[in-house]
């Protein structure tokens, strides 16, 4: 199979549905409600790896303080770091059949005859 | 000896196999590209595993724990979380838009010429930096391994960059994904074992291995010195050692969802979903991986110890040299038989991601405007590009030599993919006032900076005693203009001042329009490239 182009036929026959799709409710609906979940989640995420990599480079004496025999803070937050990536990959992958559904009404409301699926 | 020799053929015989068998099923450039699209969610988190568990990953990262302790081990939490930006942020657009390249997506509404040819240059720049750091791996490797053997350091470099090439010129990204879920596959299970043999070494008693690790004795500057390995402080120290944290966290973040040889594999999946889920599943088997990686390199601390691991092999050769003291000779071979695996599946996924983009971005799109003039013109410029390549980076690995540290080298890749390439693609996606100027600056911006500075950086240039020699010593004998190693910190910010003050000085009224285009695409997959039917 080889495919001369990404852009299928029907936005040369209407170059407009981009806008009204854009400019729906349902799409600006779908892109809130994205946001809502992956914009706070970027910056708890990302704001523990700075702070991890602060308290290393900054306060070395708070993460080599021990907690578990010789396990210290600093390893204990490169744990939880893995721990929450995963927690918020689980997450996402639950809140995204949402976001799927949501998708799957905007596209059902695309006048489209082309559509393979 | 001949175990690691026997497993390793294995591995090779059966990569070929499946080459000749995605030989036959390969035709048209979707296939060759993209695997016709039709890889699985768990196949591509395989596959995007196996890319990014590199030789640096598994050889440089244990070392380099085995030898500075909790500063090595921030690298292995720098290693996993960026696959938080690709899940939230780059797999599902990237998917919906494109087709072949990240430039794919760059150049959707702004003008394609300039943005290809410089995504390109940037994909072909981080691409060789670690393909270089592969083949790096794969030569010390041989040196430790078959010394007496009469293979070499340059054998093995030619000897790796002849298979990948085979790989990628026949087989194409079927038989480069395949290769790499395999490996991923040895990879995973061999950490694990390797893993388990540690925690024994110890009866399972976490609190004594801790423990172990807290009282590593080591000699520097001819003094006897005891250091808790999992204090902070080994590599990074004052004065400049927080900011080189920093630094290198940014590259983290940012420079994975910047990798060229990464974002492809999200092309080979059928739809925005699936690539989706493979990130999860990578996510579950790189941060598995990485969090043993941390026991592996204070394992080989505390069972080998420093003094040892720098006398005999460097840095490179803990983890082998590891499982040689747990598990015998026989687990010496086994495992570095799987760090051969590792390296080819490795480069396997750079060179097809650096000739894709070659043949794709700059000679389809730049030098022929968007035009195949014979059918198949792409897939075969793209095969004569793996060719140039492939030889240019066995020539530098060759004058490099065996002793550069290949996670050093595969840090300076993602530099550049997070000082080039990482800005401009979340601005194209995310700013609708975005120009085709502001991604030009911030491409040429970021490349430059992060070569320059890493040039004028403590990597490059340093003062050696009379005695350093060969590659250990610094290719400039001057102090340092820049004093971090890592230039993330001031290289991914300028990448994003040069995108955004270019893009405020000009408006660009045409992909302002297409903006709309863009994001409905990007969310709903309408339009997206689809799945070769058969």
């Amino acid at each position: 199979m080889n495919r001369t182009a990404g852009a299928s036929s029907h936005d040369k026959s209407d170059p407009t549905q981009w806008d009204r799709i854009a400019e729906s409710k349902e799409f600006k609906d779908l892109v809130a409600v994205k946001k809502a979940f992956i914009i706070p989640g970027f910056i708890f995420f990302f704001g523990q790896y700075l702070g991890l990599n602060l308290l290393v480079g900054y306060a070395p004496r708070v993460a080599s303080v021990r907690v578990v025999g010789t396990i210290n803070v600093g390893y204990l937050i490169v744990l939880l770091q893995f721990a929450l990536g995963w927690l918020i990959a689980a997450l996402y992958s639950l809140i995204a059949a949402k976001f799927d559904a949501l998708t799957k009404d905007i596209l059902a409301r695309v006048d489209h005859g082309e559509r393979a699926d | 000896m001949t175990i690691s020799l026997a497993v390793f053929l294995a591995f090779v015989a059966s990569t070929l196999a499946i080459t000749y068998w995605a030989a036959k099923r390969s035709r048209g450039a979707s296939a060759y590209f993209a695997a016709g699209r039709r890889i699985t969610a768990w196949q591509n988190g395989f596959a995007v595993s196996g890319d990014f568990m590199s030789a640096a990953s598994f050889l440089g990262l244990i070392g380099l724990i085995a030898l500075q302790g909790f500063d090595g081990i921030l690298y292995s939490v720098g290693g996993f979380v960026a696959f938080v930006t690709i899940l939230l942020v780059v797999a599902e657009p990237l998917r919906n838009i494109g087709k072949y390249t990240m430039g794919d997506v760059l150049a959707y509404r702004l003008r394609p010429r300039p943005v290809r040819a410089l995504a390109a240059l940037t994909t072909l720049t981080s691409a060789m930096f670690y393909m270089i750091a592969q083949m790096v791996g794969a030569g010390a490797l041989v040196n430790l391994l078959l010394a007496d053997s009469g293979i070499t350091y340059n054998m093995a470099v030619v000897g790796v960059g002849a298979l990948m090439i085979i790989y990628v010129i026949f087989g194409g990204m079927l038989a480069t994904t395949w290769v790499q879920i395999i490996k991923a596959m040895l990879l995973s299970a061999c950490a694990l074992v390797l893993t388990v043999l540690v925690l024994k070494h110890f009866q399972f008693h976490l609190i004594d291995f801790f423990a172990a690790a807290s009282q590593i004795v080591f000699h520097q500057q001819g003094h006897t010195v005891i250091r808790d390995f999992l204090q902070p402080g080994l590599r990074y120290h004052p004065p400049h050692g927080a900011l080189d944290l920093i630094s290198l966290s940014l590259i983290f973040a940012f420079g994975t969802a910047g990798l060229p040889h990464i974002l492809v594999k999200f092309y080979t999946v059928p739809d925005a979903k699936t690539a989706r889920h493979s990130v999860v599943w990578a996510m579950v088997l790189i941060g598995s991986f990485y969090v043993m990686t941390t026991i592996l390199g204070l394992g080989a601390a505390i069972v080998i110890g420093p003094d040892s691991i720098l006398a005999h092999g460097g840095t490179n050769m803990a983890g082998p040299r590891l499982a040689q003291a747990l598990g015998g000779d026989i687990f010496l071979a086994l495992v570095s038989a799987v760090a051969f695996a590792t390296i080819l599946a490795v480069v396997a996924g750079l060179m097809i991601s650096a000739s894709t983009s070659f043949a794709h971005d700059f000679w389809i799109n730049v030098v022929h405007h968007g035009r195949e003039r014979a059918p198949g013109e792409s897939v075969l410029v793209a095969r004569m590009a793996a060719l140039v390549v492939g030889a240019a980076s066995m020539v530098i690995a060759i004058l490099l030599g065996p002793t550069s540290n290949v996670l050093i080298l595969a840090t300076f890749g993602m530099a550049v993919a997070a000082s080039a390439n990482f800005p401009v693609l979340a601005l194209s996606i995310f700013w609708r006032r975005f120009t085709t100027a502001g991604a030009v600056a911030g491409l040429s911006v970021g490349l430059l900076a992060a070569l320059a500075l890493i040039v004028a950086g403590p990597a490059v240039m340093g003062v050696d005693p009379p005695g350093v020699t060969g590659a250990a010593r610094h290719l400039v004998q001057a102090q340092p203009w820049f004093p971090l190693e890592n230039v993330g910190i001031a290289s991914v910010p300028l990448g994003f001042l040069a995108a955004i003050a270019a893009t405020l000085l000009g408006k660009e009224p045409e992909a302002e329009r297409k903006f709309n285009e863009l994001i409905v695409r990007a969310h709903t997959g309408l339009g997206a490239e689809k799945a070769a039917a058969h």
